[in-house]
């Protein structure tokens, strides 16, 4: 067995890496992620993985606290925070950087067609994102009716979603999806 | 309310951005955008700065959405940083982030530590498969929503080229970095010629 130290800096260095991967949002890491813990440091079983993926979900947030959950499981309290802080912490100091570079330069030609380039492509992406995560969630009819009356309340009437998520949860509950 | 419009409320262009927040507004922003945020808080954080505080306009949402969602590391949590930044400088960038991470990471801690006690949560898990779906419908709606100044523009470069890579990975389900180097280009070029 490591000690607790070695632990924590692995927590540290793994999560700081994968930081800089996870481009278009932390789940686009999770594969890594499972590898590194199940396979390679056996942190973890299999099936515990999904579990802690599962409750990651189920906790309202960004995605990204998914490694919260891990670096507790792997190292308790201080392993939630050095994970977390690993993962969000090079990204920030890099996303205020850029912020601010971009920012000095508002209507700098090459920043009106920075921004003018991304923006459709991102818009396409997270379209797609929306699809995938649907194709994901909808195996059944009533899971399709969920998505489709959602998407529709929410972009025509100006209701707080939450209301629906909590239909939904019932639904869910009651075992009707 | 009931304007004979058929523009749909949320969708209306928006005249004025409200002043911008000042360090506990943006603290208790983003903490709620962080607790409300079932299924992502992409879909959270967009109705909170654009439709609810009004301290962005539409096309400042996606700009500053776009640009994070080419930086490593998670989006919204960058996005809280830059925006919390520009309105606070580095303290504000700070306070944005504390408020989106802290409150889930201290759920997900005790969340983890009963689920360590109680072994699997059936219910819990039943629950999920209809959130999850509500979920996706949200975001569809929220995309729909962020499509709009686009092709509201005259320019059909830019409409095409959200098509085009919608259609790409999201049906074709072609490889991701492949369909990137094909369409960030053309893209670029085109803001290029038109900016």
């Amino acid at each position: 067995m490591k000690e607790m130290g070695g632990t924590l800096g692995t927590l540290a260095w793994f999560f700081a890496l994968m930081s800089l991967f996870a481009i278009g949002g932390a789940n686009s890491a999770v594969p890594e992620i499972h590898r590194f813990a199940v396979d390679v440091q056996h942190w973890m079983t299999d099936p515990q993985f999904s579990d802690i993926f599962g409750l990651a979900q189920l906790t309202p947030g960004p995605n990204v606290i998914v490694v919260t959950l891990i670096g507790y499981h792997v190292a308790g309290l201080s392993g939630a925070l050095v994970a977390t802080l690993a993962m969000c912490g090079p990204t920030c100091l890099l996303a205020f950087y850029v912020g601010r570079t971009f920012d000095r330069f508002r209507g700098a030609s090459w920043r009106v067609a920075l921004a003018g380039g991304l923006v459709p492509v991102t818009l396409g992406l997270t379209a797609a994102s929306a699809v995938v995560v649907a194709r994901a969630a909808d195996d059944n009819r009533v899971a399709v009716g969920i998505t489709v009356v959602t998407a529709l309340i929410t972009y025509w009437i100006r209701v707080n979603p939450l209301w629906i998520f909590a239909v939904a949860a019932l639904l869910g509950l009651s075992g009707v999806v | 309310m009931n304007d004979s419009s058929p523009a749909p409320r949320a969708s209306e262009p928006f005249a004025a951005a409200a002043p911008p927040p000042n360090l506990s507004e943006l603290f208790v922003a983003y903490a709620l955008i962080s607790l409300y945020g079932f299924g992502g808080v992409l879909a959270w954080s967009r109705r909170m700065m654009v439709e609810e505080r009004r301290w962005l306009t539409p096309e400042q949402f996606n700009e500053a959405y776009a640009l994070c969602s080419f930086l490593p590391g998670p989006n919204i949590v960058d996005f809280s940083v830059i925006f919390g930044s520009r309105v606070r400088g580095p303290l504000g960038g700070l306070t944005a982030l504390v408020g989106l991470l802290g409150p889930p990471m201290v759920l997900i801690v005790i969340i983890g530590a009963l689920y360590a006690h109680y072994g699997d949560l059936p219910a819990l898990r039943r629950a999920l498969i209809g959130v999850t779906a509500a979920a996706a419908g949200l975001i569809m709606s929220t995309v729909a929503k962020m499509a709009l100044p686009l092709f509201r523009n005259r320019a059909v470069g830019g409409p095409v080229i959200a098509l085009v890579t919608f259609g790409a990975i999201g049906i074709a389900q072609w490889p991701l970095p492949i369909v990137l180097a094909v369409v960030l280009p053309i893209s670029l070029a085109l803001a290029w010629v038109q900016r």
